[in-house]
C-alpha cells in the first residue's frame, strides 16, 4: 500500500506540470492586462516598463519555465525558509506576485485558507454526520415515512442551487429570526466561550448550505449501497449466527457499504471547494472562492492561475485519497 | 434400521403444513407447499430433487432467514424441541440461530463477508452464543477451523475469505455452522465444491458430531451417492411439495413415485460416488403461480392417468415408514386410492 501510494504521487507530478502547462496557455490567452487597472495618467512608456518587470514580453515558453521556477522552486524555498527560520542562498528570488495587489499571490491563499478549510470542513463533516444514519435508515426501512420524505428532502437539496438555499437561510434565520448572522466577521478571533460561540453561529449557514447539498447526494448514495447489500448472502449467513438484527445491519451490512461512499465522499470534496465559490459569495466569507471571484474581476492572471492550479491539485490529490482508503477498507483490492 | 433404535425419542425439529410463498413483481411463486416432516436426535434426514424444488426455501423459512418481503410464510407449524418457532420472539429465535440451529448455506463464494477475517467470522456466534472470551473464542475458532480440516487454521484465521480457495470457504461455512454444537445441523449442499476426499472427510466429521454430540441433520444434496452413505431417512421434493419419504434402504429398494424412479434410473453407476449425481429428467420443472391444484409432476410422467390432472395427491403410507404422494401403485401398475 505504501508504494502504491509513492508510486502513485510521483505519478501525480507529470499530471499536475500537464494542467499547470494548460491553465498557463489558457489564461494566457485571455485578454488580461496587468495595466489596465491603472489610472490612465499613467504614460504607455511606464505601463510598457512596468509589464516588463512583471515578466511579460517574453516568448511565451521562457515565461511559463520562469512561472514554474518561481511556483515550484521558490515559492516552496520561501514557505520552508519562514516555517525554519533559517535563509536558503540569498533569501532574495522571485515570487509569483499578484498584478492588482503586488503582494505574493501565495501570501493570499494562507491568509485566506483557513476560513474556507473551515467552512468546507465543518460542512462535509456535518453532511457525513447527518446522511450516513438517514441512508441506513432510509434502506434498512425501504419506502417508509421516513424514507419518503428522506427521498424528498434530498431531491431539494440535489436540484436547489445553494445560492438559492443561502439567501433563504438568511431570510429565516437573519432576516425573521435574527438568530444568525448575515455576514461572515473574519475579523473574529477566538479567545473565550463566548467568542467561539459567536463563531459558531457565524458558521453555521454557510456549514448548512454546503452541507445540505451533499447531505443529499451522500445520503442517496449511502441509501443505495446499504440496499446493494442488504440482499447479499452473507447478511443471511450473519443473521442465522444468531446475531441482533443491529449487528447484522451495523456491522456486518454498514461495513460494506462504506466502501463506495467513502470513496465518493473523497471524490467530491474538491467539488465542494468550488460550490465554496458561491457560498463564500453569499456570506462575504473572504475565503479562497471570493479570491478567486476578486482575481477574475480585476484580470488578476497570476493570482487566477494559482488557484485554478491549486484546485487540480485538489482533484489530484483526493483522487488519490480514495483510491488509498479504498484500498484500505476493502481487503479484497491488493495494489501491488 | 436406524429409525427404530432412535425411534422412541420425541423430534428435536418438526414442520407441520408449512406453505411459503414469494409475492414477486411477476405474481405469486409458492415454493413451499404443505410440507411435513420431521427430524429427531442423531438422526440424519436427506433431502433430495431437481433444482428449484423448493429444498432451499423451506429449509430457510424454518429459521426465519427469508428475506420478507418478498417471501411470506402463509402457514404451517414449525416446532423446535415441541417449542413453536413461528410465535417466537426475536430474541428467542437469536438464540436459536447459530446456537441451537447451525446452518450451512448453499453458496460459500457468497456467504461469507468479504470485508471481514474468517477468524473474527468463526469468533462471532462463539461471543454470542456461548460468551466466550475474545480469546477463548479465537482458540476454539482455530480448532473448529482444523476440525474441518485446513491446515495451519491459527494462522488462517486472521485471512480474509477471498484468500481462501471455494471449497475451503465451504469447510469455513460448516466451521461456523458447528460454532455452538448445535443440536440440528441444516447443511444445504455442504460438499458441492469439494473433491471426493475432503468431502469424505466432512461426511466423517459429520457422521462423528452425530454419535458424540447426538445432533440431528438435515442434508440437502443432490448426490444420491451421499445420500445412501449416511442419511437415516430420504425425502424428495419435487414442484415445492415431498413427493415421497422414506427409510433410506426402503425408499432405494421400492421407489414409489415415478419421480424417484425416475431419479434413481439416472444414477448411472453404483462404483462411484461422483456420478452418482441427479440427471435431468425429460420435459419442463413445473409452474410455482398459483397453489398446486393437480400433482406438479404429472405433465412428466410416464404414468399420468385423469385423475392426476383433477387432484393433487396427498401423501399416503406404504408400510415401513415409507410414504408416496402419488396415485400410481407400481405394484400393480394401476390406480390406488389416496389415503
Ligand atoms: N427471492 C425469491 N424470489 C422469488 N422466487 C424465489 C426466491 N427465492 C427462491 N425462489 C423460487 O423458489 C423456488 C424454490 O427455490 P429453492 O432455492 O428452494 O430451490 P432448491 O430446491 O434449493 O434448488 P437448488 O437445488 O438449485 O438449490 C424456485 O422456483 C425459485 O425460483
Ligand atoms: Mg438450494
Amino acid at each position: 500500500m505504501l508504494n502504491y501510494t509513492i508510486r502513485r504521487l510521483l505519478f501525480a507530478i507529470p499530471t499536475l506540470l500537464a494542467i499547470s502547462f494548460i491553465i498557463f496557455i489558457v489564461l494566457d490567452l485571455s485578454p488580461g492586462d496587468p495595466t489596465g487597472n491603472l489610472p490612465l495618467t499613467i504614460p504607455p512608456e511606464v505601463r510598457e516598463q512596468i509589464r516588463l518587470s512583471l515578466g511579460l514580453g517574453e516568448p511565451f515558453p521562457i515565461r511559463y519555465l520562469k512561472w514554474c521556477q518561481q511556483f515550484f522552486i521558490n515559492e516552496p524555498l520561501n514557505m520552508i525558509e519562514q516555517w525554519t527560520g533559517w535563509t536558503i542562498g540569498s533569501g532574495e528570488r522571485l515570487r509569483v506576485l499578484s498584478w492588482s495587489t503586488r503582494s505574493p499571490v501565495v501570501d493570499l491563499v494562507v491568509e485566506r485558507m483557513p476560513q474556507t478549510l473551515w467552512v468546507v470542513g465543518m460542512s462535509q463533516i456535518v453532511a457525513v454526520i447527518i446522511a450516513v444514519p438517514i441512508g441506513v435508515i432510509s434502506a434498512y426501512k425501504q419506502y417508509s415515512i421516513f424514507d419518503q420524505i428522506g427521498t424528498f428532502i434530498s431531491m431539494i437539496g440535489f436540484s436547489v442551487p445553494t445560492f438559492f438555499t443561502g439567501l433563504i437561510l438568511i431570510v429565516i434565520f437573519s432576516v425573521q429570526l435574527g438568530w444568525l448572522p448575515s455576514v461572515y466577521d473574519t475579523t473574529h478571533r477566538v479567545t473565550d466561550w463566548n467568542s467561539f460561540w459567536v463563531q459558531v453561529r457565524q458558521m453555521a449557514m454557510p456549514t448548512m448550505v454546503l452541507a445540505l447539498a451533499t447531505t443529499a447526494q451522500i445520503s442517496r448514495f449511502m441509501r443505495a449501497s446499504m440496499l446493494d447489500n442488504l440482499n447479499q448472502d452473507y447478511v443471511r449467513t450473519a443473521r442465522a449466527k444468531g446475531l441482533r438484527e443491529r449487528s447484522v445491519v451495523m456491522i456486518h451490512v454498514l461495513r460494506n457499504s462504506m466502501i463506495p461512499v467513502v470513496t465518493v465522499i473523497a471524490l467530491g470534496i474538491p467539488g465542494v471547494f468550488g460550490g465554496a465559490i458561491i457560498t463564500e459569495q453569499i456570506f462575504k466569507v473572504n475565503g479562497l472562492g471570493q479570491l478567486l471571484i476578486l482575481g477574475i474581476q480585476g484580470a488578476d492572471i497570476p493570482l487566477v492561475q494559482t488557484l485554478t492550479f491549486i484546485f487540480a491539485v485538489l482533484i489530484v490529490m483526493f483522487n488519490l485519497i480514495a483510491d488509498v482508503l479504498y484500498g484500505i477498507l476493502d481487503p479484497r483490492i491488493r495494489y501491488d | 434400521m436406524p429409525d427404530g433404535a432412535r425411534g422412541r425419542s420425541e423430534p428435536i425439529l418438526e414442520v407441520n403444513d408449512l406453505k411459503t410463498i414469494f409475492r414477486t413483481r411477476d405474481g405469486e411463486v409458492h415454493a413451499v407447499n404443505d410440507v411435513s416432516f420431521a427430524v429427531k436426535p442423531g438422526e440424519l434426514l436427506g433431502v433430495v430433487g431437481e433444482s428449484g424444488s423448493g429444498k432451499s426455501v423451506t429449509m430457510m423459512s424454518l429459521m426465519g432467514l427469508l428475506p420478507m418481503p418478498p417471501a411470506e410464510i402463509v402457514k404451517g407449524e414449525i416446532r423446535y424441541d415441541g417449542r413453536d418457532v413461528r410465535a417466537m420472539s426475536p430474541a428467542e429465535l437469536r438464540d436459536l440461530r447459530g446456537g441451537d440451529v447451525g446452518f450451512v448455506f448453499q453458496d460459500p463464494m457468497t456467504s461469507l463477508n468479504p470485508v471481514f477475517t474468517v477468524g473474527y467470522q468463526i469468533v462471532e456466534p462463539l461471543r454470542v452464543h456461548l460468551g466466550l472470551s475474545k480469546k477463548a473464542a479465537r482458540v476454539r475458532a482455530a480448532e473448529l477451523l482444523a476440525l474441518v480440516g485446513i491446515p495451519d487454521a491459527t494462522a488462517r484465521l486472521r485471512d480474509y475469505p477471498h484468500q481462501f480457495s471455494g471449497g475451503m470457504r465451504q469447510r469455513v461455512m460448516i466451521a461456523i455452522a458447528l460454532a455452538c454444537d448445535p443440536k440440528v445441523l441444516i447443511a444445504d449442499e455442504p460438499t458441492t465444491a469439494l473433491d471426493v476426499t475432503i468431502q469424505a472427510q466432512i461426511i466423517e466429521l459429520v457422521k462423528d458430531l452425530r454419535e458424540k454430540l447426538g445432533m440431528a441433520i438435515i442434508w440437502i444434496t443432490h448426490d444420491l451417492g451421499v445420500v445412501a452413505g449416511i442419511a437415516d431417512r430420504v425425502m424428495v421434493m419435487y414442484g415445492g411439495q415431498i413427493v415421497e419419504h422414506g427409510p433410506v434402504r426402503e425408499l432405494f429398494a421400492r421407489p414409489q413415485h415415478p419421480y424417484t424412479r425416475a431419479l434413481l434410473e439416472t444414477v448411472p453407476r453404483v462404483d462411484g460416488t461422483r456420478d452418482a449425481r441427479l440427471r435431468s429428467i425429460e420435459g419442463q420443472p413445473p409452474n410455482l403461480a398459483a397453489h398446486p391444484a393437480s400433482c406438479p409432476f404429472a405433465a412428466r410422467c410416464g404414468h399420468v392417468m385423469d385423475r392426476c390432472l383433477r387432484e393433487n395427491p396427498a401423501r399416503r403410507d406404504v408400510g415401513a415408514g415409507h410414504d408416496v404422494a402419488c396415485f400410481w401403485d407400481p405394484a400393480t401398475g394401476g390406480l390406488r386410492d389416496a389415503g
